[in-house]
């Protein structure tokens, strides 16, 4: 049984290559200057880093991380009665309203971020509407307000699925012992569901402000250039500047941004149960 | 009252969830080419599809990328996960660690860090390195959906075909991947989906000559995607919404094979 893990040793030279050995590149990068197509000529340089600290770009920094968290909260507080409706439905309904959750993933989601343009753009639908029945005009796109529905629209479910999943297994005689106790509904929310299902909102978090704080496309459509994010920034880089330092040491800052938010919903999740240690998608 | 509540609130969220799909399913029908208008109903766009050369091609791509990626992830998936499996200590953690990495890192990492090493290995960008990108982010989540069907494997039972004179690979062919064949179905299923829908990672390994549906249609976003496009994804997503209530229908498992 013993040779059954020389399987897995092509993999690993797989991962090493195509893994490890491309984010060392990056970093590689990130810290030298000189001919990008001449590994010999890189020079040690902390050029990237210093551009990163130009007011411009830590307000993009910044711009990214407040809007990503804002989505991520903005998809929690939707998303949990959500999640909790859902849980408490009978069975044959709750089959039904998790495939309605999960069917508008299965449109490609350029296109869905692309149907917002054409009903938040200043001649669209939603404005129609609102002529219709007399309220006032939305001039949200292009902008930043309709960036942060673009990503709310994009990862509600993300948030609303791993909540679900976690509410839905807790055991039901727990809430009546403590209905039987003389906790009532608020209460017994309090004290016993909410503790019980953060490990689902924990993997949620993470599942929404993960690709919220690095996308380009919902920030480069519905923004339409003028929020620009960190995706924008590197997409920018690697595709038309050529700038391949900045865009690697832009990488690594996300990459950093993108750990520490990760330790600390680890450090939250530590109260939770660590059952849910694989951050996968659903 | 209590109820009514709940439903007007899910009425909303889902109309929110829907508003987009429907719009473009709209969209699709609709004579006029802009956006904003509607110019009564036609099928001309459903017509005009399988003529465009441009969106064929991408299909085609995406397709093809789909199939093969699924394919070779699953199988090369598979196999290291049994291969993961039996190893113990530091190198397990080690491989598990960095097999981990590409479900975390954010995609745009994922793909500037590709194209770093295959431009800098001479490599040109193209179908191959845009396979390579997809097979790359898809065995991860093979082998995170096969593992834990391992571990839930008797590890007795492969030992007893193999006193019982079993060859390893007999064992492996007859008894192992028999039991953890659910695993491998949820991992191939996964790995389909992730291919099909990618766009960050290929968008930065796939280079000029090659695209797939999502790089098309975000370079045709800004100017206005065709309504052609809107046509296509029409029938996708049909096909898929009736894929899925046939399966929901046959097997109440349906909503444990989606998630």
């Amino acid at each position: 049984m013993k040779r059954m893990k020389l399987l897995a040793y092509p993999y690993s030279v797989w991962m090493a290559i195509f893994i490890v050995v491309p984010l060392f590149l990056v970093l590689l990068y990130s810290f030298t200057e000189g001919n990008i197509h001449n590994l010999t000529e890189l020079r040690f340089s902390t050029k990237g880093y210093e551009r990163v600290l130009e007011p411009l770009y830590l307000k993009v920094i910044m711009n990214s991380f407040v809007l990503a968290a804002i989505s991520t909260l903005c998809c929690l507080v939707l998303g949990y009665p959500v999640a909790m409706i859902v849980s408490k439905a009978n069975p044959k309904v709750r089959g039904m309203l998790v495939m309605f959750l999960i069917v508008p993933m299965w449109m490609n989601f350029l296109l869905r971020t692309y149907a917002w343009m054409s009903i938040l753009s200043p001649n669209g639908f939603l404005n129609r509407v609102l002529e219709l029945v007399g309220l006032p005009r939305l001039e949200i796109m292009p902008g930043k307000t309709a960036v942060l529905l673009g990503m709310i629209y994009n990862f509600l479910p993300f948030m609303i699925l791993p909540i679900y999943t976690v509410l839905s297994k807790i055991d039901k005689s727990v809430i009546e012992a403590a209905n039987d106790l003389g906790a009532n509904k608020i209460k017994t929310f309090m004290r016993v569901i909410l503790p019980l299902s953060i490990p689902g909102v924990v993997s949620g978090i993470t599942m929404v402000f993960l690709p919220a704080v690095s996308t380009f496309v919902i920030s480069g459509l519905l923004g339409g250039g003028k929020t620009p994010l960190i995706g924008d920034l590197i997409e920018q880089q690697f595709m038309w500047e050529g700038n391949w330092h900045f865009g690697s040491s832009l990488s690594i800052i996300l990459m950093v941004m993108i750990l520490i938010s990760m330790a600390i919903m680890s450090r939250l999740d530590r109260n939770g149960q660590q059952e849910d240690k694989n951050p996968v998608k659903m | 009252m209590k109820k009514a509540v709940v439903r007007i609130y899910m009425g909303l969220i889902f109309l929110f969830l829907y508003a987009p799909i429907i719009t473009l399913i709209a969209f699709s029908f609709n004579k006029s080419k802009s956006r904003g208008q509607w110019g009564g109903f036609t099928l001309d766009w459903y017509a005009e599809l399988f003529k465009d050369r441009l969106i064929t091609e991408a299909l085609y791509y995406t397709i093809l990328i789909a199939v093969l990626a699924t394919l070779i992830s699953t199988i090369v998936g598979t196999i290291s996960a049994i291969g993961i499996h039996y190893m113990r200590g530091f190198s397990k953690n080690l491989v598990l660690n960095i097999n981990n990495l590409p479900v975390l890192n954010p995609d745009i990492v994922t793909g500037v860090a590709l194209m770093t090493l295959f431009i800098s290995a001479g490599m040109k960008l193209g179908f191959v390195t845009m396979l390579i990108a997809h097979v790359l982010f898809c065995i991860p989540y093979v082998i995170l959906a096969v593992l834990p069907k391992l571990r839930q494997l008797n590890r007795h039972i492969a030992e007893a075909a193999m006193d019982l004179g079993a060859t390893p690979g007999y064992a492996l062919r007859k008894v192992i991947l028999p039991e953890i064949r659910p695993g491998i179905v949820s991992g191939a299923l996964m790995a389909f989906t992730l291919s099909i829908d990618d766009f960050v990672i290929s968008f930065f390994t796939a280079g000029n000559e090659v695209s797939n549906l999502s790089i098309l249609i975000y370079s045709m976003a800004k100017r206005g995607v065709k309504p052609s496009i809107n046509a296509l994804s029409t029938l996708m997503f049909v096909t898929v919404v009736i894929l899925l209530l046939i399966i929901n229908k046959k097997s109440e498992k349906g909503e444990e094979l989606l998630l």
